[in-house]
């Protein structure tokens, strides 16, 4: 594509069939415990990463 | 959905419900825009009247670029179709187990910080000490309603945790030797103002804390402006050669060095370069969350400062890693390849779910910042929640509860915020904390461009 690069992102889509096991952390719980994002968690699904 | 931005010389285009994030031209930007409620005969007609003067902008260039929309509109990348809400109204039917809690282990502080919002650790309370007995049953308790999860997380918090540090240790030491018989695993976290680090506290936490979370705001008048002792003595020197000391020993293991901001320091990134020039390399810088009538408050004119302020931050960290000396910011962290699952982005923080505080006496709350606040009581560690009412209520305020929302774009990012901010600003926890979000979404598009930004420059063999 010319004009458009698409980087390489996990599919949300995709992610609802393999998704959901539980294993990853709490939001609130590292750094910040004033507000959370999900974003910065990390997925501990070994099989899906 | 789609979210499109121009931040640091790149056009950047977000499709909120697959995740997708591409980088554009600015025809393809423009085009973008218009895709949905433009026919095609009329975006030519207007990309060819705004780019006049441009030999690679044809007709038919507009129409393959088109094509291009289409094919990614097809592969699921691009105005990908919200199929996610269903799944959020089942949520009530969740299970209840608990992966998480937070040890009150100490509700006394031996500084005096002014923002804090634990009220100099006594959370609108008195002073009060964990027993080893009760964190012992919070352990259990944990553990008993933890299910399948095998990952705990257990934070050791306060007030001042090493306040109570013998506790502290003989809880480690507790949970450690079940471990093994209930197929568990801890993760601890200890999060401390510095003022009592010392030697054995390093060594220890580096055996057995997963994670160390170091109170400091940045330049030495900032932190001391707030975080002071009872005489009134700032605590910056009694504290930063502590922390410099344990985050030298953490080695590549995590520690975060976090501040807060407030209307008095609105040009943040000093501090936390200040911090980077300290040496510290976790870092973590949140805005203060207080009354709107206190003078340390955020403000609207602030606002403009504030984003320009993420910019800055976000550019000059990209400097440092091309530098080879890079920096990590908690909330530009964010893992676009390996990041979580649909699930875990519409389920919400968890907090009064699968994440609870307990207070020194044992009872639960849903989190570290609704103890105190009696409406909020879930239950205790003997008997365990009783509130289940408050839990249901805590299992539905997910990002599709609230109808804020909605057109958000930001909303698989957050995942609709904190309930305690919320709380605290609306009087309800499915509200929403508009301030809070308008910076959310400005520290997003920042992440999102850097990311962005390497994973180009690691294409052209920049790195
Ligand atoms: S940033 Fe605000 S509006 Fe957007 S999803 Fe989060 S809470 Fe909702
Ligand atoms: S309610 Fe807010 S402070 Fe509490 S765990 Fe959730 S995000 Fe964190």
């Amino acid at each position: 594509m010319k004009r458009i690069v698409t980087i390489e992102t996990r599919d949300l889509a995709k992610s609802a069939v393999n998704g959901g096991c539980g294993e990853c952390q709490t939001s609130c719980q590292s750094a910040c415990k004033t507000s959370c994002g999900v974003a910065n968690q990390l997925c501990e699904n070994r099989e899906e990463k | 959905m789609i979210h499109q931005y121009k931040l640091n010389g790149y056009n950047i285009v977000l499709d909120v419900y697959s995740g997708a994030v591409h980088v554009v031209d600015e025809v393809a930007y423009d085009i973008i825009g218009m895709y949905e409620n433009t026919p095609k005969d009329e975006i030519v007609t207007r990309i060819l009247n705004k780019y006049p003067d441009r030999t690679d902008v044809t007709e038919k260039d507009v129409l393959d670029c088109i094509d291009d929309i289409e094919a990614l509109k097809a592969q699921g990348k691009l105005f990908t179709k919200d199929t996610y809400e269903g799944m959020a109204f089942d949520f009530k039917r969740r299970s209840n187990d608990i992966k998480a809690l937070c040890l009150h282990v100490a509700h006394t502080c031996n500084l005096n910080c002014q923002y804090c919002f634990a009220s100099q650790g006594k959370y609108q309370g008195e002073r009060a000490i964990m027993s080893y007995e009760v964190g012992k049953q919070a352990i259990d308790f944990l553990v008993e309603h933890s299910g399948s999860h095998v990952n705990l997380e257990v934070d050791f918090f306060g007030g001042e945790p090493l306040m109570n540090w013998d506790t502290v240790k003989r809880l480690v030491e507790y949970a450690r030797s079940i471990e093994r018989e209930k197929n568990k695993h801890f993760r601890f976290t200890l999060t401390t103002n510095g003022v009592l680090v010392d030697d054995e506290v390093i060594d220890f936490s580096n055996r057995e804390m997963h994670n160390v979370v170091m109170s400091l705001d940045g330049r030495r008048e900032v932190h001391d402006r707030f975080r002071k002792d009872y005489a009134g003595n700032g605590s910056y020197d009694k504290v930063v050669p502590k922390f410099q000391k344990f985050a030298r020993a953490r080695g590549d293991r995590e520690y975060y060095i976090r501040g807060t901001y407030t209307h008095y320091n609105t040009d943040f990134t000093k501090d936390i370069f200040h911090m980077a020039d300290l040496g510290f390399t976790k870092l973590s810088m949140e805005p203060v969350v207080c009354s709107p009538d206190d003078p340390c408050a955020l403000t609207e004119e602030d606002l403009p400062v504030l984003f320009e302020q993420y910019e800055i931050l976000a550019k000059d960290m990209l400097r440092r890693e091309r530098e080879g000396h890079p920096i990590t910011f908690y909330h530009y962290m964010i893992d676009l390849k390996h990041g979580p699952c649909i699930y875990k982005r519409i389920s919400g923080c968890g907090s009064g779910t699968e994440y609870m505080a307990v207070t020194p006496w044992g009872d639960l709350y849903p989190c570290h910042q609704f103890v105190g606040d009696e409406k909020y009581l879930m239950g205790n560690v003997w008997e365990g929640v009783k509130n289940t009412d408050l839990r249901d209520k805590f299992k539905l305020c997910n990002v599709y509860a609230r109808r804020d929302c909605d057109d958000c774009w930001a909303k698989l990012y957050c995942s609709g915020g904190c309930p305690a901010n919320a709380y605290h600003a609306t009087g309800e926890i499915t509200g929403t904390y508009e301030y809070g979000c308008k910076l959310f979404r400005k520290r997003m598009e920042c992440a999102i461009m850097m990311e962005a930004a390497k994973s180009l420059g690691a294409e052209n063999g920049q790195s």
